[in-house]
């Protein structure tokens, strides 16, 4: 059996969710890939959740389609939709065991008592908690907790997994560990996951896709390195990583490369579209991304330079993180690899940076 | 992947006789709640109903019952002593109650023994606490003879059947219902506020006046309008212990029933219900009076 | 700890005392041997508890109110839960109505209600009946069932229920395998109370209990209009130790809900 057989395909075909005069979700249209992690990611209330409750069937749209596999679902109640759910604080049933718990869906199902305590166990297995069985789900911690509910919510071997924040009430470490038992979990099952999340370092390192939420509408569909490098607006620039934004004048164009002005110096661009000489425009870059130009550092490729004065110097341990400021007031961040072969800039030290072409963005 | 029955996809029948499901589960809520909304209107809200329409139509459509209040002496007077019975044991309770609460809030490792002092009587038939007050203050009764026995009086006092009698196990009954709503508004203040006022040179009597107080006045509010309202009501209290000129409006009431007189025991429920409910409605924007009947079943 | 200082421990003492004492008094004076009321008892033993136990004048009643207490339960209980399920997602007029008209009979003065009740049931021939009783009180018993269960429905995680849903159980499952187990403490917590309602009702029994269904207070009560002889404190005892393990029992519940 092939991976695509094992997950299922979701498609939003301009979807809307209406609260009394407030589009919660405005218009959302969006291919999920069978086998694919996609996460939903965005600030909350940008209707990344409503959109999850509506694939759920908790959520009736106003507008738009939700076809699973082709099929339009809008009309299906929840339980027969057939979707695993991962729910925020787990959801688990206080009153039954973690046996009895994932037991559960099998026994919606009619599935007779032995077959059902085989499929409990081996859910157990699969989650890392064998011999959990007889406990009730206030005699776990929060990451086993947590671990009962994707065992839940996989036993019935559904097509599509919907997790909602699950890891958001645990704490930094476990999360770590957890995320990469999701991914190990995802490659395993080969099953279409659908993930949702606040967390923008969550959804780098776990994400296949990442749909960036704002507003009620997708701000942007990609892979992580696509968001990181290429965000294609100021919104996904900021909200994903650091970033900082400088304000320039359109000079010309140089294939897909824009040479603009910037703070009387001509800094280029990554630019897909073909914006006219003049327009103003605002580009994007990383702090990581830029070096001090005198620091001991070959660049191979085509740089831009600026020249700063330093305002602030903060040690953070692995890096230094500076501010600077330009001629025209741009504050913008700087952060260095530390060591103790790098001198440290002092506040006020006038200063050149560099960074390469590649990591300059118009957006 | 086959080893599991897939739910039957009957999205497109289901589509077909949606709008009919749709509305038959919109109603669900309301065939929930119907039955009961039947029972108590036909066997409980439509009977006062009725007998309160008898102030108004016998023998014809008529409210002269009502406009001849104003010159009924014996309403007066036991309109007077309802309310003035009320008022007292209301302050009383008050006086009584404050400090228990502030008490049961304190108390650490104590607090389960408090609560259970408190709720004991509080779960005893006021019949029962009725007769307890009877024992205690009759004329043979424990006081009398402890009093006796001291050589502080030479002849037993009359207590039993005064109005003395009634205030007493009146505010014996109704102290809970002014103590839970307090303790749950003290619960509620911040422990760094009372730090924090020390901390600023408050002397203990000003942050009690300035802090505690001020921030506990929800609580107070919903006790003493739960204590009063309820005292409004008082029966059978009054009835065992009470002096034999003490008549609160319910036993007016009771009276004018047992001779049948039902325009004007109806008239006398009507103005006691309206009282009451008058009373609810006007402070029903203070917080916490909206569950201090709930607070009080905890 | 400024608290301490301003509230010297003995006077919530003394409060505390005037609050016990009396019931206190009622259990010490049921266990005397004295023929009359006094306190002190001049020596201590059952013979009102005897007395109690032999008199069918006291027996009936005792039967008659745990007859209609009974009934009264299970009438509250089912009325009540069913209604507590449904009133929170009825429309604002019909919720306020319907919470209104409830929770109505927690302040309408007892008399109002006893003699509305004995104004209508007397029409139809109940009086004297212990169907009547049960009618009558079940209204009465019935706000402590619905608060209790919306209490305990209102700490329920909705997601709980949306979890049920999504792993295929259709509504009606899930209210019988995930609602009702959860709420079924708050449910134990009503009936208990409903109990205890019926059992230590005493107004509207005074008019609507005739001769035909007298109930242990009413019982109580015509007695001490003629005496006050110790086997009413022997009764009275009884009623408190119930109502007490009652009461204890409703507060385990709770707790055990909440841990």
């Amino acid at each position: 059996m092939n991976r695509t057989d094992r997950g299922a395909s979701v498609s939003l075909a301009e979807l809307e969710k209406r609260y009394d005069r407030v589009n919660a979700v405005d218009g959302v249209s969006l291919d999920i890939h069978s086998g694919e992690f996609l996460t939903l990611l965005g600030p909350s209330g940008s209707g990344k959740t409503s959109t999850l409750m509506m694939i759920a069937g908790f959520e009736t749209p106003t507008a738009g389609d939700i076809a699973i596999d082709g099929t339009s679902v809008v009309a299906m109640p929840p339980y027969r939709r057939n979707i695993g759910m991962v729910f925020q604080n787990y959801a688990l049933f206080p009153h039954l065991t973690v046996e009895e718990n994932i037991g559960f869906p099998l026994k919606q199902r009619g599935v007779p008592k032995a077959e059902r305590a085989r499929l409990v166990a081996e859910a157990l297995e699969l989650v890392h908690l064998p011999g959990y069985g007889e406990r009730y789900p206030r005699q776990l911690s929060g990451g086993q907790q947590q671990r009962v509910a994707v065992a839940r919510a996989v036993v019935f071997k559904p097509r599509l997994l919907l997790m909602d924040e699950p890891l958001g009430a645990l704490d930094k470490q476990l999360r770590e560990n957890l995320q990469l038992e999701m991914r190990r979990l995802h490659a395993d099952l080969g099953i279409t996951f659908i993930y949702v999340t606040h967390d923008q370092e969550e959804a780098l390192t776990m994400s296949d896709r990442i749909a960036v939420m704002n507003d009620g509408k997708v701000a942007q569909v990609g892979s992580p390195e696509d968001l990181y490098d290429r965000p294609s607006d100021r919104f996904v620039a900021g909200f994903i990583g650091e970033s900082n934004f400088l304000p320039a004048i359109v000079r010309g164009m140089e294939d897909d490369v824009v040479i603009t002005e910037c703070d009387g110096a001509l800094i280029r661009a990554m630019c897909p579209g073909r914006p006219a000489s003049g327009d103003r425009v605002t580009l994007t870059t990383r702090p990581e991304r830029l070096r001090f130009a005198d620091s001991a550092w070959n660049a191979t490729t085509p740089q831009n330079r600026l020249s700063v004065t330093v305002t602030e110097a903060v040690f953070a341990g692995e890096r230094c993180r500076y501010m600077l400021q330009a001629t025209d007031g741009t504050s913008m961040v700087l952060k260095e690899p530390s060591s103790a072969a790098i001198r440290r800039r002092a506040i006020g030290e006038r200063a050149e940076i560099s960074w390469s072409v590649a990591d300059t963005i118009l957006v | 992947m086959s080893e599991i029955a897939q739910p039957s996809p009957i999205a497109v029948p289901l589509g077909a006789v949606r709008p009919l499901l749709r509305n038959w589960r919109r109603h669900v809520p309301l065939m929930l709640v119907a039955p009961l909304l039947i029972y108590m209107l036909v066997l409980y809200a439509l009977p006062v109903l009725a007998m309160l329409l008898r102030s108004l139509n016998d023998p014809t459509w008529t409210l002269s019952h009502y406009t001849a209040l104003f010159e009924d002496v014996v309403f007066a007077k036991t309109f007077w002593i309802t309310f003035n019975t009320s008022v007292i044991v209301t302050l009383g309770c008050l006086i009584l109650g404050y400090p228990v609460a502030m008490g049961l809030v304190r108390a650490k490792t104590m607090a389960p023994l408090i609560l259970v002092v408190i709720l004991l009587p509080f779960w005893t038939s006021v019949l029962v606490r009725s007769y307890a007050w009877m024992v205690l203050l009759g004329r043979h009764g424990l006081i009398n003879e402890g009093l006796l026995a001291l050589g502080m009086i030479d002849r037993p006092m009359r207590i039993l059947n005064t109005s003395l009698a009634t205030q007493i196990a009146m505010i014996h009954i109704l102290l809970p219902y002014m103590i839970l709503p307090i303790a749950n508004a003290l619960r509620q203040i911040d422990p760094s506020l009372l730090r924090a006022a020390s901390g600023l040179g408050a002397t203990p009597f000003m942050t009690f006046r300035q802090v505690i107080l001020p921030l506990s006045m929800s609580g107070v509010a919903a006790g003493t309008l739960l204590t009063f309202v309820l005292a409004l009501g008082f029966y059978i209290t009054p009835a065992m212990v009470g002096g034999p000129r003490d008549i609160t409006l319910s036993m007016l009431i009771a009276q004018e029933v047992d001779q049948l007189n039902w325009a004007y025991a109806a008239t006398l429920s009507a103005v006691l219900l309206a009282t009451a409910l008058g009373i609810l409605a006007a402070a029903r924007h203070l917080p916490g009076v909206g569950n201090a009947f709930r607070m009080s079943m905890r | 700890m400024i608290l301490a200082r301003l509230l010297p421990a003995s006077i919530v003492g003394l409060i505390l005392f005037f609050l016990a004492f009396p019931i206190v008094v009622v259990a010490i004076v049921s266990f005397s041997s004295a023929t009359y009321l006094s306190f002190p008892p001049p020596a201590f033993g059952l013979r009102w508890y005897e007395a109690y136990f032999s008199s069918p004048d006291w027996l009936n009643p005792t039967w008659v109110s745990l007859w209609v207490a009974s009934a009264v339960v299970v009438l509250a209980t089912v009325l009540g839960t069913l209604a507590a399920l449904g009133i929170a997602r009825l429309s604002k007029p019909m919720r306020v109505f319907s919470t209104g008209l409830i929770l109505s009979p927690l302040i309408v003065p007892g008399i109002v209600v006893a003699i509305g009740i004995y104004y209508a049931y007397s029409h139809y021939g109940l009086v004297g009946t212990p169907i009547a009783m049960v009618l009558a009180h079940t209204c009465l018993a019935v706000p402590f069932v619905v608060t209790s269960v919306t209490a305990s429905l209102s700490g329920i995680d909705p997601r709980l229920e949306q979890a049920s849903l999504s792993l295929g159980a259709t509504p009606a499952a899930t209210f019988w395998q995930v609602t009702l187990p959860l709420i079924r403490p708050g449910v134990l917590v009503g009936a208990l109370f409903a109990f205890i309602t019926s059992f230590d009702e005493l107004i509207v029994a005074l008019f609507i209990s005739g001769t035909g269904a007298v109930t242990l207070p009413r019982r109580m009560w015509d007695d001490l209009r003629f005496q006050i002889d110790p086997t009413i404190a022997a009764v009275s005892t009884l009623t408190i130790v119930l109502t007490a393990l009652l009461m204890g029992c409703a507060h385990l519940l709770r707790n055990r809900n909440r841990a």
